[in-house]
């Protein structure tokens, strides 16, 4: 971890979203640079101005100001969460959202996804040479809006720049911290027989929104990515019931794909019901289009829960309190018969087995 | 979403199986031709709703099953050329040739693009004309009016830099060769309701009554497929042999008369060999001698050539409905999808990937759907 050596941060910042699109809502003109060049990665001067204008001045924070070589972090609980990801989104802005978004959003997920409740990030950034100045400072303004959002904090990070041609405009890798409460124990091992498996809203936005942006699709309507922050609606879940089994996002490779990852790690079967998965209208579409599965399409603002019947309702309650888990559902149930398979009844009343994929889900031809 | 939903009605699928079951009377065995159809089959769980006594056989209708290997050689030569912007649909990227595939050729550095229509690949041919941009033209008379129409625009915009890998199979050709086979098994066909929304059924007409043989043209939505299944149960049972309409929501008696004047234009007809079932006459496209300017196999001198396939693949079996995927010794062993040795277990459509995801099941889903 690069350390960040800068000695004052000086200005408040302002949320993205207060900003006209004429002007960025960056408090700090960056300077005269209108891309980044490889010396912004030298370490120099320009590394300290681009670090300072750009980032510092988004991200600050009592952690971050300290501008140590590390955070100092004071830590109130007995068992902490730590994850890492990085984001490599080909394009870097889509409808609704940019990979500084989803940089924060998929790591406070994973957080969540432990039961923890998110606290700390780091930010690395993997800059190609060239890339706008602008663009850079919008995505790291939506950073900013997506940490305050999901009430996490920036704690330390570090930047590279590239050749041109040795990236691909930017990649950012975040990790997190989260700390957990007592009495939570969330892991596939701890699913049952007679467990029900809730999802918490539609499926298939976010694969369907990247897919549409890379390869320039047009859809009578514009899909959004779902990507949001699911700690809220977790610790929501964790207060009506301790007890919760396994939490998941079904990020890449879809629900189909965490499905199975949730049956082979508790050594049990799944049976899903097609209808009661709900998949909007416009991924349904496109997925009819192209010959994609949604149930194999990514999310980055939804989880699959397993939890006890007795507790079922509750959580369900608690859920659909939240914004992320307004349209939750149960969609199976957890068997001891076919440990490791997940089963699904279909739409017109057949059974099929939904099974891994070998690699990406490739559109068909006819 | 209409005309989708109310082809995938639950009460309306089971009132169709229950009537299948009603009908039944012995085993019959029953092949779908195309992909599409079998996908549908494998995605709702279809033969967990039929009686044991009906077999589907998953037949040769999966475009990316059948392109010979000598052709997918071909197209990883071609796509491995410095000055060519290769351009397929996706499920063709994954198909393995004799030592590599598309998607390993493109990690190589080899610019291959996945298209979703031709005409994106006459556009990439527009925006870069020191390019030679080549797309691989694969499919039944389903994708063949589209790319037909790419090659009609290329000519029409004089483009230099555009041609097609021509790897067009028909079908009515294919069923013939099927059921002129000795050791040919079926003894109904779903035929594939897309290619004859295009060309219409007439063909059909000399098929079904030379064979004997029920044809019935079958849409993609589970209820159809099981619809079909009930006309063709329905004629066995009452030993008819006609060509019936069960797609008349797409299928007219002739066709889409503009989509054939188009490939008449563009294309002729030729022999054409097939993936693990060898030469069958008269049963593919090339380009005419008027458009022959746009085929990449003169362009790039690629004429010519013979692979060998695994000896241990049994594909052309497969194919033909004359063996089970998972009757091959090498299924699931050394051949899975992850190390395809044959195409069929490539393809979502493929007979054997299918078979690899869905028969391990399906005993299980039987049980559970409650058929038996």
């Amino acid at each position: 971890m690069g350390r960040i050596d800068h000695t004052q941060v000086v200005t408040p910042v302002r949320s993205c979203a207060e900003d006209s699109e004429e002007s960025p809502g960056c408090p700090l003109p960056v300077n005269e640079y209108q891309a980044v060049l490889l010396a912004h990665g030298g370490g120099g001067r320009l590394t300290q101005q681009l670090v300072r204008h750009l980032f510092l001045s988004q991200f600050q924070n009592e952690h971050l100001n300290r501008l140590h070589d590390g955070a100092v972090l004071p830590v109130s609980a007995s068992r902490l969460a730590f994850t890492t990801d990085s984001y490599v989104v080909n394009p870097i802005v889509f409808a609704g959202g940019d990979i500084g978004k989803l940089a924060v959003n998929g790591t406070v997920n994973d957080l969540a996804m432990c039961g923890a409740r998110p606290c700390y990030l780091s930010a690395a950034f993997i800059i190609e040479e060239g890339l706008p100045m602008d663009e850079l400072r919008r995505i790291a303004c939506s950073m900013q809006d997506a940490a305050r959002h999901a009430g996490v904090h920036v704690v330390t990070g570090d930047t590279k720049v590239v050749d041109r041609g040795k990236g691909d405009k930017l990649f950012i890798t975040t990790s997190g911290i989260g700390l957990i409460d007592s009495g939570v124990d969330i892991h596939p091992s701890r699913l049952r027989p007679g467990d029900k498996i809730i999802l918490s809203g539609p499926i298939g936005q976010h694969g369907i929104a990247i897919l549409s942006a890379r390869e320039g699709l047009e859809f009578e309507s514009q899909i959004e990515s779902d990507t949001a922050p699911l700690g809220e609606l977790v610790m929501r879940m964790l207060e009506a019931c301790k007890n919760v089994h396994v939490l998941r996002d079904p990020t890449r490779g879809g629900v189909a794909t965490t499905l199975n990852e949730i049956a082979a790690q508790a050594k049990l079967g799944l049976v899903i019901d097609e209808e009661r998965i709900p998949v909007p209208d416009e991924v349904r579409g496109a997925c009819e289009i192209l010959g994609l599965d949604p149930l194999y399409v990514a999310n980055e603002g939804k989880l699959l829960a397993g939890v006890p019947t007795a507790d079922c309702a509750l959580v369900l309650d608690a859920m659909r309190a939240d914004p992320q888990g307004r349209d939750a559902t149960v969609i199976g149930e957890v068997t001891a018969d076919h440990p490791g398979m997940v089963l699904m009844k279909t739409r017109i009343g057949g059974m099929r087995v939904v099974d891994l994929l070998s690699g990406e889900q490739l559109p068909r031809i006819c | 979403m209409r005309y989708v939903d109310e082809f995938r009605n639950e009460r309306v699928a089971k009132a169709y199986a229950e009537a299948i079951r009603r009908t039944t009377t012995r085993p019959w065995t029953i092949m779908e031709v195309c992909g599409g159809q079998t996908h549908t089959i494998v995605k709702f769980g279809i033969e967990s709703l039929l009686p044991e006594a009906i077999t589907l056989i998953h037949g040769p209708g999966c475009p990316v099953c059948v392109t010979p290997l000598e052709m997918i050689d071909k197209a990883i030569a071609i796509a491995s050329r410095k000055d060519v912007l290769f351009t397929s649909f996706g499920d063709m990227l994954r198909v393995p040739g004799s030592h590599t595939d598309l998607l390993t050729v493109k990690a190589q550095g080899g610019d291959i693009r996945m298209v979703y229509s031709p005409l994106d690949a006459v556009r990439l041919a527009r925006e870069n004309p020191s390019r030679q941009v080549v797309f691989f033209a694969v499919g039944f008379e389903t994708t063949a009016p589209a790319n037909a129409m790419a090659v009609f625009q290329a000519k029409r915009f004089g483009l230099s830099n555009f041609s097609i890998l021509c790897a067009h199979v028909l079908v009515p050709p294919a069923i013939e060769a099927i059921l002129s086979s000795a050791e040919s098994r079926v003894q109904g066909f779903l035929s594939a309701g897309h290619v004859c929304t295009v060309m219409g059924y007439e063909e059909y007409l000399p098929l079904a009554e030379t064979y004997r043989i029920p044809i019935v043209v079958t849409g993609f939505e589970p209820v159809d497929i099981l619809q079909g299944v009930y006309m063709i149960v329905r004629q066995l049972e009452e030993g008819r042999w006609e060509v019936e309409n069960q797609y008349r929501r797409s299928v007219r008696r002739e066709g889409n008369l503009p989509a054939r004047k188009l490939l008449a234009e563009v294309f002729e007809v030729s022999h054409r060999k097939w993936r693990g079932i060898g030469e069958i006459p008269c049963s593919g496209y090339r380009l005419s001698t008027k458009y022959a300017a746009y085929d990449a196999e003169q362009r790039f001198d690629m004429t010519g050539g013979e692979s060998e396939e695994s000896p241990l693949c049994i594909a052309g079996l497969v194919l033909q409905g004359l063996k089970k995927p998972h009757e091959c010794p090498a299924f699931g062993t050394h051949c899975t999808p992850e190390r395809p040795l044959g195409a069929p277990m490539v393809s979502s459509e493929g007979a054997c990937a299918a078979y690899y995801h869905f028969a391990r099941g399906i005993r299980t889903t039987r049980q559970a759907a409650g058929v038996e």
